[in-house]
């Protein structure tokens, strides 16, 4: 019991809408390096935000060495002793090593000026404690990934952490550099810190943790000693069982091919994707977040230039060299980030659904301004905008009637292949099914419907086919009437397993 | 459903300065006696209508979220380029004289949307400080640093003459305000002026053409500076190479008081004019009182800040109210 650092009892959080984490309970120990896998959105980073202080429980209690706590802020965790290494890096990267390692804690000299030498020093002997041999004073912007991350792990361990925790930290590192980590994580290991260890690929779950929790809808599944796990049963345990049935899936024929994408590549994101879709078809793309999906998209639809590669559409070769050409060529892009990419937030409802089409709203020279209104009111009420007015701001509207508004823009262009990126993200269950009910009408319409989401319930719910990405690449293409059209397989596929799926169409 | 009746009837943004050009008139109007005489306020009109015309170009570049230093060292350039054609090459064409400067306008917001979509230098703030430098040297260097004097009537009536009592200059300050006010309204482009200033990559994805947007605001806004510096050469009867040294200042106040914001996508043609409006009026009216130049600049200073001030104060209080509603739907 002594070796308990850190311990989350019944530990509830409730978002709108969501309960992101439900009565999870979990302990930490001095010495153990602990793995942590979960779905997208199965409650990883709510847990890590509670652990770091970021967030305040509902319910639940913290217990640090036994003793009951409150987090109010993320400094009183870190004065607990409780660091996060976060995928995207806290460097800066124009300050030396060493000043980063010091950020906003320098340590001065009596005259006030301050203290490189000793704050070098004691850098440098960190870092040498850490197996790594580097100058103090080299500039975090010239270091790779990798020993970025190590000035991380050693800003950490400068400040006492006895629980650290590692979000992702392979996902941007080679494998040499991955290898140089896991000897490090040994390493504090060995030195009695108590480590989570979150992972999307579970060979370093095998290789590196001792003990590996899984994570599912918030609610705590396992917590196992690795060694008795493999790697299906994580999967299943990762998976469970099927939700009650939340996708109004209509049927369709399937028609022609609208696109088809042949050796689509763009270094460093995607390679050599190839996929047709159809006429009144809905077809998914799973995988984890960062395999490359909507990197894949925006090389589409023109937004980030694909280095190579050709789309077809209707069946005809197009050169698609930006968004305005896509559009011209009846392509619709609803992007995953609707505030930063979708809307102009300080313009109107009718504004924002006559962006894309404005050129055409015009009578003469001047816009026709009871067109646009007319063409938003019928928006508002064929998607069921909750708005007192068309001349409400984009921006005080909620996440759904957001997309909705989305929706509407591209809807207005009479496109035929539309792309939806993460459409259901943020927005509550009933206004969900009201953007499925969209793309089943879409797609009855005779149009083609792409649709990337990290939920694979929503997958198998709507979807015709489903083309699997991990790290760029696509690893399956499973139709519905598969026996591997289901969650076991896909996300077998998208963790990098093999089920050997591709169809032929 | 009701949507099309009940069109939000909002304050608009430019109310709160609207209130200040009445609450300043009134108090003027108390204080000195020739203030509220028409001579004064035809006066009040003369002197708003240069900064007025660059402030109409400078809200179109604010409005796309960039900012146009250059403009003082463009209406000087302008004013200049008529000037050396008529004194030196005898060009006394009023036709040409008012074309080139329209020329040398387009060419130099032309220069100045090229460091930006083209060379893609960072920020127009740099970008123009540079080239604020390069036209004035110009204006310097065509001049040989003298002003030039002994324009034709033809050129100078923009500036100088009245209909009825009513100055032309202001006339035409109306009349521009009015089409930029369709145009930024009411066409296409107008809209996208908004929409890429709001939101660029959403502007960007839904099939716009950035640059094609930001260069067009950059030369309108160098077209701006070529009326301006038209009507300074009828106003002061030269064209000096070291005029408008504190027009980008001017014409940012009068945006800004005005309602625009240095984010982009927001801001008015009309609250552009009141803003105008009100510099000149704060200066006409301290000038009749008597102060000095020092205390303009402190005056005027202190009100672009309270303008901002009251901006910032307004939006962080929408949202929080925004906040507080949504918390009680969701208890």
């Amino acid at each position: 019991m002594d070796d308990v650092v850190v311990e989350l009892r019944n530990v509830t959080k409730l978002f709108p809408g969501v309960v992101a984490l439900d009565s999870m309970s979990m302990d930490l120990k001095r010495g153990q390096i602990r793995g942590f896998i979960g779905e997208n959105g199965a409650g990883k980073s709510t847990l890590i935000k509670v652990l770091t202080g970021v967030h305040n429980p509902d319910e639940g209690e913290i217990y640090l060495h036994g003793n009951k706590t409150t987090f109010r802020g993320p400094a009183d965790a870190k004065n607990a002793g409780i660091a996060c290494v976060y995928q995207e890096l806290n460097i800066i990267k124009d300050l030396s090593i060493a000043d980063n390692m010091f950020l906003g804690n320098y340590v001065k000299k009596k005259s006030g000026f301050l203290d490189y030498k000793y704050m070098n020093q004691k850098a440098q002997d960190i870092l040498s404690s850490m197996n790594q041999h580097i100058e103090p004073s080299e500039i975090c912007g010239n270091l790779g990934m990798g020993l970025q991350q190590m000035v991380e792990i050693g800003k950490a361990i400068l400040w006492d952490a006895q629980v650290l925790i590692l979000d992702e930290p392979t996902s941007s590192l080679g494998e040499k550099e991955a290898e140089e980590l896991f000897r490090t994580v040994r390493l504090l290991k060995e030195k009695g810190l108590a480590i989570l260890f979150v992972s999307h690929k579970l060979e370093e779950i095998f290789e590196l943790c001792d003990e590996v929790t899984v994570m599912r809808d918030g609610k705590h599944i396992i917590t196992s000693p690795s060694a008795e796990m493999t790697k299906d049963s994580l999967i299943a345990h990762m998976v469970g069982r099927t939700l009650e049935n939340l996708y109004p899936k209509g049927q369709v024929e399937i028609g022609d091919v609208a696109l088809e994408v042949r050796d689509l590549t763009r270094f460093g994101e995607y390679y050599d994707i190839c996929f047709k879709a159809h006429r009144g078809e809905i077809l998914g793309f799973a995988g984890l977040v960062g395999a490359g999906r909507t990197e894949l998209m925006r090389g589409i639809f023109a937004a980030d230039l694909p280095d190579k590669g050709e789309i077809y559409i209707g069946g005809e070769k197009k050169a698609i060299p930006s968004p305005k050409v896509a559009i011209i060529n009846q392509i619709a892009f609803l992007t995953e980030d609707r505030k930063i990419q979708g809307l102009v937030l300080t313009e109107t409802i009718e504004k924002n659904i006559s962006l894309v089409n404005i050129d055409q709203m015009k009578s003469g020279f001047f816009i026709n301004g009871s067109a646009i209104k007319k063409q938003a009111i019928e928006c508002i009420e064929k998607l069921k905008i909750r708005t007192p007015s068309p001349n409400k701001l984009a921006g005080q509207l909620s996440g759904g009637n957001q997309q909705k508004v989305v929706i509407g823009k591209w809807i207005v262009t009479d496109a035929e292949i539309y792309i939806f990126d993460e459409p259901t993200r943020g927005i509550d269950v009933g206004a969900k099914i009201e953007v499925y009910n969209i793309m089943n009408e879409l797609v009855s319409q005779g149009k083609c419907v792409l649709m990337i989401s990290s939920e694979l319930q929503e997958i198998l719910g709507m979807c015709d086919r489903v083309v699997v990405m991990r790290e760029g690449r696509k690893m399956a293409e499973v139709n519905r009437n598969s026996e591997h059209f289901n969650q076991q397989s896909i996300m077998k596929a998208a963790w990098g397993g093999n089920i050997n799926e591709f169809t032929e169409v | 459903m009701n949507l099309l009746k009940s069109s939000s009837k909002k304050a608009p943004s430019f109310l709160g300065p609207l209130i200040a050009v009445i609450l300043l008139s009134i108090v003027l109007a108390v204080v000195s006696e020739s203030f509220l005489t028409l001579p004064n306020w035809m006066n009040i009109f003369r002197q708003t209508a240069i900064n007025a015309l660059v402030s109409c170009g400078m809200l179109m570049v604010l409005l796309t979220g960039g900012v146009d230093l250059s403009v003082g060292s463009m209406v000087a350039l302008t004013s200049c380029t008529m000037g050396v054609l008529m004194a030196k090459f005898g060009i006394l064409n009023p036709v040409l004289l008012i074309g080139s400067a329209l020329v040398v306008g387009v060419l130099c917001g032309g220069f100045n949307a090229m460091l930006f979509t083209q060379l893609r230098l960072p920020h127009p703030f740099v970008s123009t400080m540079g080239s604020k430098m390069i036209f004035r040297g110009l204006a310097l260097f065509i001049t040989g640093a003298a002003p030039i004097a002994g324009f034709p009537e033809s050129v100078t009536f923009l500036g100088y003459r009245n209909i009825g009592k009513f100055p032309l200059c202001f006339i035409a300050v109306i009349i521009v305000f009015a089409i930029m006010h369709i145009f930024l309204n009411f066409t296409a482009l107008g809209r996208k002026i908004y929409s890429v200033g709001g939101n660029k990559e959403a502007a960007r994805l839904s099939g716009i053409s950035v640059p094609g947007t930001l260069n067009f605001v950059y030369i309108m806004s160098g077209v701006m500076c070529a009326l301006a510096g038209i009507v300074m050469v009828g106003r002061v009867g030269t064209s000096a190479p070291l005029a408008g040294e504190t027009f980008d200042t001017d014409a940012i106040a009068s945006c800004v008081i005005g309602g625009a914001s240095f984010s982009g996508g927001k801001g008015t043609i009309t609250g552009t004019l009141i803003g105008a409006l009100l510099i000149a009026i704060i200066r006409n009216g301290l000038n009749l009182l008597g102060a000095q130049t020092d205390v303009q600049f402190m005056v005027i200073g202190s009100v672009i800040i309270i303008a901002v001030l009251i901006d910032v104060v307004r939006t962080s209080s929408q949202i929080k109210s925004k906040r507080l509603s949504k918390a009680k739907v969701d208890a």
